[in-house]
């Protein structure tokens, strides 16, 4: 099964408080930490562990600056074979759509049975593997949190609300966008992010795709960010001051009197 | 000013929450509009009915082919039927998510997923605010609806509209073909754990600020002491540290106790979602911008890891 895997670089939450600059327009950018986005890790694990079961390979692509290409080192760190780099100027300030329609560029570029997205990433649409899959007129499911492999078809589950699970039979090729917990990823280490440094990692334009630039990025763009900001907020919690002590002896008391202890 | 319609989730006869909650979006775009709502499913009567005490029309799309709600069948039939330019009102829940993005590059508009505020239209523009980074930050995104616009709305953030009284129309004869290339087969129930943390009167929740499996047990002794059950958001889940039916929120259990103490959870739309009844909520979170301290009552700025050995000890004495 040849399966292509997209993913994102994204500022790491678990790094960084994200918080607005002095002009109130943008968030801080300086120093932030940036890794893989959390959902596309569990992607790229299940990719691999399908590949071993039945065989074929794992390919990463991103849509990005050369930056991106970290993210693509440290998947192929994890076990993904190729790594495509798409990269243009003429690609930046793209909405879901732009970014969906340049994948898509490059799905037609390989030969895929399976594409993979994280169900979300760090703006929260969880827009870019629908329209992916729409735009390739390939069957699609979201929140997918297993996978088993048929003849020409694949058994996905959906994890949906309550966490139950909502079970499909879905023909390939297909898009699926891969729900958090489908597995444990693989840890990556130093060693390994060093044993890939120095494999070829293309990098494609919208000419090498064929893309129209005035088809993708900001000009294109349907949907645009015009800034950040911090709202303006009711009350919020009553935060407890003072040393540990007084903060604990507080909060015991405001405990007991809503029958928090028993 | 271009149609408006709000797909309606259902589920036993009754309208889900949201149906209420889009009609309200949905005059934030425009007041005096009269909304759409679409109603599929087989043997539907009843639900319409319901629909139409709130809705001025309900398009009632019956048919054995979309008894169950699967995105890529009912995508087919409203593209047989909705006129082009319109807008589209979703849930961002999994349902939505799965049709969304989809119908949008299909009905060739634009998508905005998660909206929680909408400012109006000015011109061709729709104005909406959406959170990034798990709500760290808000935005305001504007969004050209010039062709129509596939919209997801993040539930329980409108207040339920007051609807006004319409009359059901039976769409089913427009469905069409709706030939799918992904089947639905069968829900699989959650599995019911050790612990039923729905009927819990105090919560202990612990979210990934605990970055340990070993830090748990601190966090056991706590709710000990306080007499307390141990509950969790998703990341403590999917890292295995804990069973998946003690992960409170949307894809995980709803529970209604009375106090809920969130020890380093940022408090995402998905995991809130499941703190039902309105709950004393204590937060004890290192970032004091962290989204929970929006919803708590009461707050701590402090590292958990620290705080919550010495807040058990002082416990314990009493
Ligand atoms: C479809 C869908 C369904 C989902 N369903 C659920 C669900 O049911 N339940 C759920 O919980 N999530 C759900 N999620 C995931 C959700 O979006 C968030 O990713 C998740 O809730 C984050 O969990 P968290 O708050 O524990 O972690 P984080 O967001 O990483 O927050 C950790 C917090 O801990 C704080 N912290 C770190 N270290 C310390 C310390 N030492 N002391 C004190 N504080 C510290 C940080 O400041 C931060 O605020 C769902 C997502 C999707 C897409
Ligand atoms: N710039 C990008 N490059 C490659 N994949 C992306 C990009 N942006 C989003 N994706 C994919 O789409 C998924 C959902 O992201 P989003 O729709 O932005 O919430 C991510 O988990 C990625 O798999």
């Amino acid at each position: 099964m040849e399966i292509l895997v997209c993913v994102k670089r994204v500022p790491d939450t678990a790094e960084n408080e994200i918080e607005l600059n002095a002009e109130g327009n943008d968030i801080e950018r300086d120093d932030l930490v940036y890794s893989v986005n959390e959902w596309d890790n569990y992607a790229v694990e299940e990719a691999i562990q399908m590949v071993d079961k039945h065989g074929g390979s794992v390919t990463v692509v991103t849509v990005g600056d050369e930056e991106s290409e970290e993210v693509l080192r440290r998947e192929m760190a994890m076990g993904a074979e190729k790594g495509i780099l798409l990269s243009d100027d003429a690609f930046e300030g793209s909405d879901g759509k732009g970014v969906a329609a340049i994948l898509k560029a490059a799905v037609e570029k390989g030969s895929y049975d399976l594409i993979m997205t994280g169900a979300q990433a760090d703006e929260g649409y969880a827009q870019v593997g629908g329209m992916l899959a729409a735009m390739l007129d390939y069957p699609y499911a979201s929140l997918v949190n297993s996978i088993e492999v048929g003849d020409g078809k694949l058994k996905v589950g959906r994890e949906v609300e309550g966490g139950n699970i909502e079970m499909n039979e879905i023909e390939l090729p297909c898009v699926l966008s891969i729900q958090t917990g489908i597995n444990e990823p693989r840890y990556v280490g130093i060693r390994g992010i060093r044993k890939v440094a120095s494999v070829e990692i293309p990098a494609m334009g919208a000419s090498d795709l064929g893309i129209d630039a005035g088809s993708v990025g900001e000009d294109a763009a349907k949907v645009r960010r015009i800034d950040y900001f911090v709202p303006e907020m009711g009350e919020g919690a009553e935060m407890l001051e003072g040393s540990t002590d007084e903060i604990i002896d507080k909060l015991i008391e405001l405990l007991k009197s809503k029958g928090g202890i028993k | 000013m271009a149609q408006i319609f709000a797909y309606i989730l259902h589920s036993n006869g009754e309208l889900d929450d949201s149906a209420l909650e889009l009609l309200a979006a949905a005059k934030k775009i425009d007041p005096d509009v009269d909304v759409t709502a679409i109603v599929t499913g087989s043997g539907i009567d009843d639900v319409c009915k319901k629909a139409a005490e709130s809705f001025k029309t309900v398009w009632k799309i019956d048919s054995d082919a979309l008894s169950y709600p699967n995105a890529e069948v009912v995508r087919k039939a409203l593209l047989n039927m909705l006129p082009s330019d319109c807008f589209v009102l979703l849930p961002q829940d999994t349902f939505g998510m799965d049709l969304g993005p989809g119908l949008s590059v299909k009905m060739d508009s634009a998508f905005v997923g998660d909206v929680v505020d909408i400012e109006g239209v000015e011109g061709n523009t729709l104005k909406t605010i959406r959170q990034e980074f798990s709500g760290q930050v808000s935005t305001h995104v504007h969004c050209d609806v010039s062709a129509g616009a596939v919209i997801n709305v993040r539930p329980g953030v409108f207040q339920p509209a007051e609807g006004q009284a319409g009359e059901v129309v039976d769409k089913s004869g427009e469905i069409g073909d709706v030939s799918a290339k992904r089947k639905f087969i069968e829900i699989q129930e959650a599995e019911v754990g050790e612990v039923d943390i729905t009927k819990s009167e105090v919560l202990v929740s612990v979210g990934r600020g605990i970055e340990d499996e070993e830090n748990l047990e601190m966090v056991f002794e706590l709710a000990e002491a306080m007499g307390a059950d141990v509950s969790c958001s998703r990341p403590i889940v999917d890292a295995k540290w804990l069973e998946k039916s003690r992960q409170v929120g949307t894809s995980g259990m709803t529970v209604k106790p009375k106090v809920y103490m969130a020890l380093g959870i940022s408090g995402s739309f998905q995991h809130m979602g499941g703190v039902k009844g309105n709950p004393f909520i204590v937060a004890i979170n290192k970032n004091p911008k962290a989204p929970i301290f929006q919803v708590a009552d009461v707050g701590v700025e402090a590292d958990i890891l620290e705080f919550v050995p010495e807040l058990t000890e002082k416990i314990k004495e009493l």
